[in-house]
């Protein structure tokens, strides 16, 4: 019997065998990736020709030797309570120029937390899993003050904001004017509490 | 005398499958977008350390990733027990850190140039030492940005 009328229809039966074929491939083959992580700036090589005279009171030392002990103003502490002190030295506000910080006001301790440097130093032997541990838990001091001046502020989280900044999305979602006040917004908080972090050269 | 037959009792109809390309499709899709091919194939021991405190890296356009760890069990002969850096698809040596970012950054658009962060994927046992030689390699390039890539978890583990 001749043919009426167009071409013969195609199976779609094997569809289904070839979507699954790609399928497979595609979920062996996916790593669905981590990238997150700690965010860290490094000095710029250049020597700074005559270093300005920082008082100790205003250096918070952290010292980790090969076996991740840690040595913070020269008393052995755990880990654990390196965050808490932390927080008490860069909110300490010696000097009483710091209307906002809430610490304990010692003389003895940081002036003022634009001047409060933390000063970490690593023996070459040092694991890197430890010293995560203590870069997270210096970072997790800093935005623990920074969200509570955020939330004093904006009465939102510092790390939501900058979660918010970071977000390629929210560019698009935002008005200029909305994205530039939230880049306002965080800079004012990193100027409360601006992140100082120096690393000596290990030896 | 019925036109119809009746059917059997007690056979169930069989479930049409017509719509099931249209559901594997729909999978398919979903991991052909999310899938990020791996560009290079990692040769050495890479378990990351927790943090908790992290921040998301957005825009896989302008990251550099530096591998180090513990050559992996096949690598172990020629390589030794020794934590060695990886840079794409080869080990390197410390002094080839620099040039490595240097060619990858000319290799990015000229907008995002200046925008390059280093991503350190860097096993969980390894050494400080090294990991500070590679950083004083990356400030003599003026490679400041870097990240250290972190799975979320509790730090605390780290220690152990």
């Amino acid at each position: 019997m001749a043919r009426r009328g167009g071409a013969p229809e195609v199976s779609a039966g094997s569809m289904a065998d070839i979507a699954f074929l790609l399928l497979i491939f595609f979920l062996v083959t996916t790593t669905i990736e981590t990238s997150a992580g700690l965010d860290r700036k490094l000095p710029p090589m250049e020597e700074i020709l005559d270093p300005p005279v920082i008082k100790q009171k205003n250096i918070f030392t952290v010292v980790i030797n090969r076996e991740g002990q840690l040595l913070v103003e020269d008393e052995l502490i755990n880990v654990k309570d390196l965050k808490a002190k932390a927080i008490a030295f860069l909110d300490n506000g010696g000097d009483g120029t710091c209307a906002y910080c809430k610490g304990a006001k010692d003389a003895e301790s940081s002036d003022n937390p634009a001047k409060a440097i933390i000063s970490l130093k690593n023996d070459r032997e040092t694991k890197y899993g430890t010293y995560v541990t203590i870069q997270n838990e210096l970072v997790g001091a800093y935005n623990e003050l920074r969200n509570r001046e955020a939330m004093r502020l904006f009465k939102t989280k510092f790390t939501d904001l900058d979660a918010e900044y970071t977000n390629p999305e929210t560019k698009d979602k935002l008005s200029e004017e909305a994205y530039e006040k939230l880049k306002e917004k965080i800079k004012r908080i990193q100027q409360l509490f601006p992140l100082i972090l120096s690393e000596a050269e290990t030896n | 005398m019925s036109k119809f037959k009746k059917k059997k009792e007690g056979e169930l109809p069989a479930v049409s499958t017509a719509s099931l390309p249209d559901i594997v499709f729909m999978l398919l899709f979903f991991f052909m977008t999310v899938t990020v091919m791996k560009d290079s194939s990692l040769k050495v021991e890479n378990t990351l350390p927790n943090a908790n405190e992290i921040k998301k890296l957005e825009k896989k356009d302008r990251i550099v990733y530096i591998y180090v760890g513990k050559p992996t069990k096949e690598y172990e002969k020629t390589f030794g027990k020794e934590s060695k850096i990886q840079l794409n698809d080869k080990f390197a040596d410390v002094s080839e850190v620099g040039s490595y970012i240097l060619s990858e950054i000319a290799k990015k658009p000229q907008e995002l140039q200046d925008k390059i962060t280093t991503a350190l994927k860097v096993d969980r046992e390894a050494n400080m030492g090294l990991i500070s030689d590679i950083k004083q390699e990356l400030r003599k390039v003026n490679a400041l940005k870097i990240n250290y890539t972190t799975n979320e978890g509790d730090a605390f583990t780290n220690l152990k």
